[in-house]
């Protein structure tokens, strides 16, 4: 098992405050995609190309310029093995994209993990910022001024019409793309998710799963971000971002309300079983502890359970999944080993606090 | 109906493939999906932007069929990293900067698309930024002006003309 400290803990230190709406919304992100000039993208470019960018970007976050923003350290892809890699795309840390192909790939992380500095990934530059609940707002204060620092220090390809260049054309302009992930059960079990999300379309976003499983959001959680990147400016695209998702908590909240004054037996039974299920089975699928984690997330915040806390449930999200199981449980797991382990894991957790 | 891959789960999936006009119909469960990378809508490993992308690229020179105009366009290339216009409109993603400068004449449809917008407002980089920022400044001032004029405020006039006058003399050049 590595040493290293990004991969060991499954919740970032910037997980464990709530931040405002913190029962509906879980985190809100900004990345930034930004691009050397003169050099090609890292699709083209060679190895000794890849090498270049990573000594021009790699010592701006090393400096005292980035002291506001913590200690940084850089690990550099093709030095991690592929178990480390799978922790860090599972903790939102770097992208599957940086971890598949990482010819002069690196990430630069600050102590707590807000801050995730991605180098050699589709585009050149990719800065991260993550903020728990719901803070759009402030992750871009963040991000642009980290942006800022590397624009002080570098040549960035921009352009006088297009903006800041980007290796996909979806990206180009701005390159921001702004979201936030929500949690949103009763939404889900009052069949009004379709309506809202078709909604959401409209209006220039878009909506996946967490770790982009597709329409079907795993353990009800959605994420909500920008589809459009040119043409708007960056406080357009946030403040419409952060219009929308608070009026989807809005409804969240309505819905769960008319939940429990139309059907507060079922959904406690419901909210119960799952706690059950959790604290004593012996087998778990993925797909199922997601599901019934989600009950038990609603369940706190409706106030049918008293615990576990917001925080232990955002921890069981990122352990159980096959990364973290194979990092806590060893290294080469079966798929019925890792539901195996991931039952044992629930009730080692869940199961003692009766 | 079972997958027609492992024919052992229930198809889950089922769409049509249209590859240069000849229609394939698939029907397959999601874990042999996954397997062979096919297309699924929404998922990052299949159905992925870019082929999304290369797909309006393509029906932008489907819709020309082989006119002149197609072909020049075909054969635009990007000087600066050797990327063809057919390769960027399979890959949907551009090969460096340049490609941006070399393929502009087909990309205000693209964007148009996928944006509803072909030019940028927002951020301006503050070093290679000042000079553009500085026109963005002169041209609000200059519309502030005519507003000014029509509205008979001369004296509010001449002070907009001297700051476009100072702007224009400490523009920073290129």
């Amino acid at each position: 098992m590595s040493s290293l400290r990004f991969t060991e803990q499954a919740l970032s230190d910037w997980m464990r405050c709530g931040g405002s709406h913190s029962e509906i919304v879980i985190s809100s992100r900004m990345r930034i995609a930004r691009n050397l000039e003169h050099l090609p993208f890292p699709l083209l470019a060679s190895a000794e190309q890849s090498e270049e960018v990573l000594e021009q970007l790699a010592p701006v976050f090393q400096g005292e310029a980035s002291a506001d923003f913590g200690n940084f350290q850089l690990l550099r892809l093709d030095e991690l093995d592929e178990l480390d890699k799978k922790v860090l795309v599972e903790k939102h840390l770097i992208s599957p994209n940086l971890a598949d192909d990482s010819k002069g790939g690196a990430v630069i992380l600050n102590e707590d993990e807000s801050v995730s500095i991605m180098i050699n990934e589709e585009d050149h530059l990719r800065i991260q910022c993550l903020f728990p609940g719901l803070q759009v707002r402030e992750a871009w204060v963040r991000a642009t001024a980290i942006d800022d620092i590397f624009e002080a220090a570098v040549n960035y390809a921009f352009d006088d019409r297009r903006g800041y260049l980007t290796s996909c054309p979806t990206n180009v302009g701005t390159g921001l793309r702004a979201s936030v992930m929500v949690h949103l059960p009763a939404l889900v079990m009052t069949h009004q998710i379709n309506r809202i999300l078709s909604a959401v379309n409209q209006v220039g976003l878009t909506v996946r799963g967490i770790y982009g499983e597709g329409s079907e959001a795993v353990g009800n959680i959605f994420q909500i971000s920008n589809q459009i990147t040119l043409g708007q400016t960056e406080s357009e695209i946030i403040e419409n971002l952060h219009s929308v998702v608070t009026q989807i908590i809005e409804h969240e909240r309505n819905a769960r309300e008319r939940l429990l004054v139309d059907s507060a037996l079922r959904i406690t039974d419901r909210i119960k079983r799952s706690y059950g299920i959790l604290a004593y089975a012996a087998v778990m699928e993925l797909k199922e502890s997601a599901q019934r984690l989600s009950d038990l997330r609603l369940g706190v915040d409706l106030g049918i359970l008293e615990g576990p806390s917001i925080s232990v449930l955002n921890e069981l999200n990122v352990k159980t999944q096959p990364g973290f199981l194979q990092k806590l449980f060893g290294d080469e797991l079966s798929s019925t080993e890792r539901d195996m382990y991931r039952a044992k894991l629930l009730r080692e957790t869940l199961g003692s606090q009766h | 109906m079972l997958c027609q891959e492992c024919g052992v789960k229930p198809a889950t999936l089922h769409f049509t493939k249209i590859v240069n006009g000849e229609k394939t119909e698939f029907h397959i469960c999601e874990s042999c999906a996954r397997e062979k990378g096919e297309l699924i809508p929404g998922t990052a490993g299949g159905f992925s932007i870019h082929s999304l992308l290369s797909g309006l690229l393509d029906l932008e020179s489907a819709g020309k069929g082989k006119s002149e105009a197609a072909q020049t366009v075909q054969g635009l290339h990007c000087e600066n990293c050797g990327m063809t216009y057919s390769q960027f409109s399979k890959l949907g993603r551009f090969g460096c900067s340049s490609c941006y400068k070399y393929f502009d004449s087909t990309l205000d449809p693209l964007f148009r698309r996928v944006h509803g917008s072909t030019a940028h407002v927002g951020k301006l980089p503050k070093r290679a930024g000042a000079q553009i920022m500085c026109k963005r400044q002169i041209d609000e001032l200059k519309q502030e002006l005519q507003q000014s004029i029509m509205q008979e405020e001369f004296e509010t006039a001449a002070e907009l003309r001297d700051r476009i006058r100072k702007l224009e003399k400490e523009m920073p050049q290129e």
